[in-house]
Order: C-alpha cells, then sequence, then structure tokens
C-alpha cells in the first residue's frame, strides 16, 4: 500500500480513538471541567501532563532544530526538561495543597488584589494565545503534506477535531484522549529511531546507538564532526553560541516551563499532595523518553543527509527529495553548474536548502522505512499537536469564565452559566487560534520566546515568594512582575520587531540574545520585589496563616467544588 | 509548632541539596565546565556533550524521585501526611 492509503488508515483510527474517549467521559460539572474532578491517577496524569507539554514543536521542530545546531541546541533539551524539577520540587505539591484551579487565583488570593490577579489572567491569557496559534499551524503543516490538501483546510479540520473534544468534554474528557495521544505520539517517536539506530549503529537502543560505531569501525559522532569540518560547519559537538547565552536560554526555558499556565494547572487535578510530587516525576519519564531520542535522531538524520546529498549528481538524488521539493521546504540551486549538490558553510557556493522543520517527518523517507511507518509519523504529529493545543484551549476558557468572570465581573453566576461560558470561550479561542493558523504572522517563532520570556520573568518568580516568603507583600509582587514584563518584553521587542536587522551578538546586553533576557527579567524581578517588600507594610495575619498550611501536605481538600 | 518548623527547616535542606545536584548536573556540567568535560571520552561521546544532551535528563530524573521518596518519609515522620 502506499504512503496515502496508509495515512488515511492510521490517522483515522486514531481519531477514532480520541473522540470515542472524548463521548465516553464527557464533564458534568465546573469542577470536572477545569480539573477532571480531581481524581485522576498519578500515572494517567503524567501522561497527560507529557502529551500536554510535548507540542508539534517538541514531535516535528526540535530534532530538526538539534540536528543543524549541534551542542547549541542542549538549550532545547535542558530547558523543557530541567523545568519539571523546579515544578516538582517548588512548585506542584503547594499549589496543590492550596486547592484552586488556575495560576491567576493563586496570584490573586496570596496577594490579595484584584490587580494582581488581573495581570496573571492577561498573563496566562498571552501566553496560551501564541502557542495554539503554532499547534493549529503544525497540524495544517502534517495534514498537508500526507493527505495532499491545502494548508487551510488541514487547519479547519483541526480546528472542528479541537472544538468538537476540549468544548464537550472538558478537562475530564481532555485528560484521557491524552493519554491515547502519548502513546501514539511516543510509539510514533521511537519507532523510526530504533528502525535507523539499528540500520546505521547496529543497537536497537537510540540513546546508545547515537553513541556507537559505524559499519565501519569510526564513532558516529567522530565522522558527523569530521563531515561537519570538511564542510565547513562548526563542529557539530561543540556548537557556537557562546557560554552565557546558552547558560541565560537554557535558564529562560526551565523557568518558564516552571511557569507556564497550562503545565501548572495539570498539578491540581490529582487526588493528593504526595500524588502532585510524584506526578512531576512520571511526566518527566513520559517526556524523557522522546526528548533523549531527539538527539539520536538529529545526528542519525544530520550524517543521513548529508551523506545522500554530498556531491551526488542532482538527478541521481532519492525519490523522497523531490516529493518534498514540491512542498517548496527542500531545494536546489546548482550555482557552479555541474550538476551536483554542493552542501557547505559558505552561502556563496552552497547549493542546498533545506527547511529545519522537515527532519522528522522526512526522516522516514531518508532512511528509506517502510510506508506504514511514515504515515505513523503523521499521525505522532498530530497527536502531539492537538493534545497541547486541547489543554491550552482549556487554560484559556478557565481564564476567561473563571478568573475573569466569575471572580472579577459577576461573582453571583451560576455553576450552569459559567460552564456556558467556559465552553463560549473555548469555542472563541478556537476560532482565534484557526484565525492565525490560516494567517500565520510571520514572527510566530519569535513570539514563542516571548511567551517563555513572559512566564519566566512574570509568574515564577511571584510564585515561588508566595509560597517561600510570609513577609512577601502585593506591592513587592506587583513591582516585581511588571519590573520582570517590562523589561523582558522591551528587549525583545526592539529586537524581533522593531529593529530585526540589529539582532547580532554585537549588540546584545553581556551577550544575551532575546530568547534568554527572560533569565535576566527573572532575576530583576526577584530583586525588585525584596527591595519594595522592605519598605512596605507585611501582608495581614491571614494570608501569614494562609502561606503557613500550604507548606503541610495535611489538611488538602479532596476536590474542588468548594467553590460553588 | 515546634515541629511544624522543623518539618519546613528539614524540607528546606533538601531542596538546597537537591537542587544544588541539579545545577551541577545541567548547568555545571552541560554548560560551564562543557569543555573541560569534553577531554574525557566514554564510548563515542564526549562527555560534556553527553551531559548536555543526555545525562542531565537521566538525572533530573532521579531528582525527582528521591525528593519524592524523601517527602513522603518526612510528611510520615511528623505526622503530617494525608490520611
Amino acid at each position: 500500500m502506499d504512503v496515502q492509503t496508509w495515512t488515511y488508515i492510521i490517522v483515522g483510527i486514531t481519531f477514532a480513538i480520541y473522540i470515542g474517549i472524548a463521548i465516553w467521559s464527557r464533564a458534568g460539572s465546573t469542577g470536572e471541567f477545569y480539573v477532571a474532578g480531581g481524581g485522576v491517577h498519578p500515572l494517567a496524569n503524567g501522561m497527560a501532563t507529557a502529551a500536554d507539554w510535548m507540542s508539534a514543536a517538541s514531535f516535528i521542530s526540535m530534532a530538526g532544530l538539534i540536528s543543524f545546531m549541534g551542542y547549541d541546541g542542549s538549550v532545547y533539551l535542558l530547558g523543557w526538561t530541567g523545568g519539571y524539577v523546579l515544578l516538582a520540587l517548588l512548585l506542584a505539591p503547594y499549589l496543590r495543597k492550596f486547592g484552586k484551579f488556575t495560576v491567576p487565583d493563586f496570584v490573586g488570593d496570596r496577594y490579595y488584589s484584584q490587580t494582581a490577579r488581573t495581570v496573571a489572567v492577561f498573563c496566562a491569557l498571552f501566553v496560551s494565545f501564541t502557542y495554539v496559534a503554532g499547534q493549529m499551524r503544525g497540524v495544517g503543516v502534517v495534514f498537508s503534506r500526507f493527505l495532499e490538501v491545502p494548508v487551510n483546510y488541514g487547519v479547519i479540520i483541526g480546528m472542528f477535531i479541537v472544538f468538537f473534544y476540549a468544548v464537550l468534554g472538558g478537562m475530564k474528557g481532555i485528560t484521557y484522549t491524552q493519554v491515547a495521544q502519548y502513546c501514539i505520539l511516543i510509539f510514533a517517536f521511537m519507532v523510526p529511531a530504533i528502525f535507523i539506530s539499528i540500520m546505521l549503529t547496529d543497537n536497537p537502543i537510540p540513546q546508545l546507538g547515537f553513541g556507537g560505531k559505524l559499519a565501519d569501525g569510526t564513532y558516529l559522532l567522530d565522522k558527523l564532526d569530521g563531515l561537519h569540518e570538511e564542510l565547513g560547519f562548526a563542529k557539530y559537538t561543540e556548537g557556537s553560541k557562546g557560554m552565557w547565552d546558552i547558560f541565560c536560554i537554557t535558564g529562560a526555558l526551565m523557568v518558564g516551563t516552571a511557569g507556564l499556565p497550562h503545565v501548572i494547572v495539570r498539578f491540581f487535578t490529582v487526588p493528593k499532595v504526595k500524588d502532585a510530587r510524584l506526578s512531576a516525576g512520571y511526566a518527566l519519564v513520559f517526556i524523557a523518553i522522546l526528548y533523549t531520542t531527539a538527539p539520536a535522531i538529529s545526528v542519525f538524520a544530520r550524517t543521513n543527509l548529508i551523506n545522500t546529498v554530498k556531491d551526488t549528481p542532482y538527478d541521481q538524488l532519492p525519490k523522497w527529495f523531490g516529493d518534498w521539493e514540491e512542498t517548496g521546504l527542500i531545494g536546489f540551486d546548482d550555482k557552479n553548474g555541474d550538476g551536483k549538490v554542493q552542501y557547505v558553510a559558505d552561502a556563496e557556493r552552497n547549493e542546498l536548502i533545506i527547511d529545519k522543520d522537515i527532519m522528522v517527518l522526512a526522516n522516514p523517507e531518508i532512511a528509506q522505512l517502510p510506508n506504514w511507518v511514515i504515515a505513523l509519523v503523521a499521525a505522532g504529529g498530530l497527536a502531539a499537536a492537538l493534545s497541547t493545543a486541547a489543554g491550552l484551549l482549556l487554560v484559556i476558557s478557565a481564564s476567561v469564565s473563571h478568573d475573569l468572570i466569575k471572580k472579577q465581573l459577576n461573582p453571583n453566576i451560576s455553576e450552569k452559566s459559567e460552564l456556558i461560558v467556559a465552553r463560549v470561550a473555548a469555542g472563541f479561542a478556537v476560532l482565534v487560534a484557526g484565525y492565525f493558523g490560516v494567517n500565520p504572522p510571520d514572527y510566530v517563532a519569535a513570539t514563542v520566546a516571548f511567551a517563555f520570556g513572559l512566564a519566566a520573568s512574570s509568574f515564577f518568580p511571584v510564585i515561588i515568594m508566595g509560597i517561600f516568603s510570609k513577609r512577601m507583600n502585593k506591592e513587592g509582587a506587583i513591582a516585581g512582575m511588571i519590573t520582570g514584563i517590562v523589561f523582558t518584553s522591551a528587549y525583545i521587542i526592539n529586537f524581533k520587531f522593531l529593529d530585526p536587522a540589529s539582532n547580532v551578538s554585537e549588540n546584545w546586553w553581556f551577550g544575551i540574545s532575546p530568547e534568554g533576557i527572560g533569565f535576566i527579567g527573572m532575576l530583576l524581578n526577584f530583586i525588585v520585589s525584596w527591595v519594595v517588600m522592605q519598605f512596605t507594610p507585611a501582608p495581614a495575619q491571614d494570608i501569614r496563616d494562609m502561606v503557613e498550611s500550604i507548606r503541610y501536605p495535611r489538611g488538602a481538600d479532596e476536590a474542588h467544588e468548594i467553590e460553588f | 509548632m515546634e515541629n511544624l518548623k522543623k518539618y519546613w527547616k528539614r524540607n528546606l535542606l533538601y531542596l538546597t541539596v537537591l537542587l544544588s545536584f541539579w545545577f551541577i548536573i545541567s548547568f555545571g556540567c552541560g554548560i560551564l565546565f562543557v569543555d573541560e568535560l569534553n577531554h574525557i571520552r566514554i564510548g563515542g561521546f564526549k562527555l560534556g556533550f553527553w551531559f548536555a544532551q543526555q545525562g542531565a535528563i537521566y538525572g533530573f530524573i532521579v531528582v525527582i524521585f528521591v525528593y519524592t521518596f524523601l517527602m513522603n518519609r518526612l510528611d510520615k515522620k511528623y505526622d503530617l501526611d494525608e490520611k
């Protein structure tokens, strides 16, 4: 059977599973809509968190990015896993004990201030919208390549599916669907990796094959370093970014991860404080399976790509090259007219143009794997994109209906009306996400850096200080959040939007790129809050008692329905 | 009251030790001292590169599970666990 038929079959089966689960687990109450009734097993919650977290970016783009960045790509691997340590040790258990629905809830109650709550709501909405737009685009790209429909149709099909189960199912529906999606995406990621690892290094475990020997007896990584030197690229294992830039980007991604509202909300869904700790551990195990395989795929794909195209006559290139050429994501420009592909670092002489995003999708084709594997990768990419989009939609609808309407505009709203508002908000969010999927702003990548920077420089310090300092007051927290956000956005807007031409390392402060500046914003937030706190009154006794009580697990509320 | 203070102090001690380990395996071995560690090789890997792309991630998992184990024990010891 051809790739097309396989794709229809595999994607069809997986979608039937998701929709079946969504119908089976429809949410009944508001509490269930937001946090799955508080009764999700930590193992299931860990898998759902992993699916929530690993987006189209992790599945489709990351290995490709690392493949072109080499050692410098470590920032993503370290940043997007290390944040879970901060979550498990510093945030999750305490927020679970606190026992409310959302991050703005915590900020608003802990700092006894509607202003603080409002700032938090807007940060949560901004971060989530940025993310969701990227996901819908990812869905469109996968559909357009494998179902041969235009990208925009792909986006619209994705909108319907996400709307269907996020809006009807709520958190409970999403949690179990995400468990299924995790299984599909990890299977789809591992199968080609294992195949290629065996083909190249004779070792079925990609994590080991990555450091293994090739058939000719040289180590794979040495071979790749050698190829890179020959073609004029920086050595694969050494990279080219400055050390402090790598340090700050990694820091911003880690702290940003721990501050992302759609990840934090996951830890409100487990039955006990104990489970919140354990659940973060399980989540990281499930995430690590993909994140330790990704750099191996990067090396395999990079080596295969260079070996396939290097000095090969254009008319002897394999079939996949032509297939992807039609999408415009790979191209050959015979500058010296010899009919062969010269792929080198020097832009003047380089003849191969290749989009980083196609590496994971094209990898099975480059390695000549069977058609069903290629179709499986498409289903995995869709699972990754849809699960993340659904989780984000839920944060958006909760922010609007719970934090904005119930807590601020109309406290007397009935549970039923709140549920309707939540669903309308989710529906509206799908439309907005779909709009950005069809008309992507050309700065999607830049806004992702913005989202992490904002989460790092706003939420993280405020939550940490709210738990670990009883003395921290609303004046300090608000001043800190505003300083962090203003500093970080000013730096990013300047280099990414106002004056992109100046975005080179000579102009950066201390050599730190806009991707890493959220880390500095976070430090500023801590310093400013602490200084302001010294000159302003301490919080009232009941707030200090509340901080005291979230530090001890005993007495955590079982469910979240106390609100209603 | 005295007990609660002790519990919290012990928690902060665990956090300090575990977060130091977290910092050393990622920012330390993978970034700050990567060039020095790259002189050491394990199989086909340079050690610093291995920490940055593999080792630190395994270490993170260990940190979380050790923390979970220590805290569950501490909760029981101070009779603060959930029933």
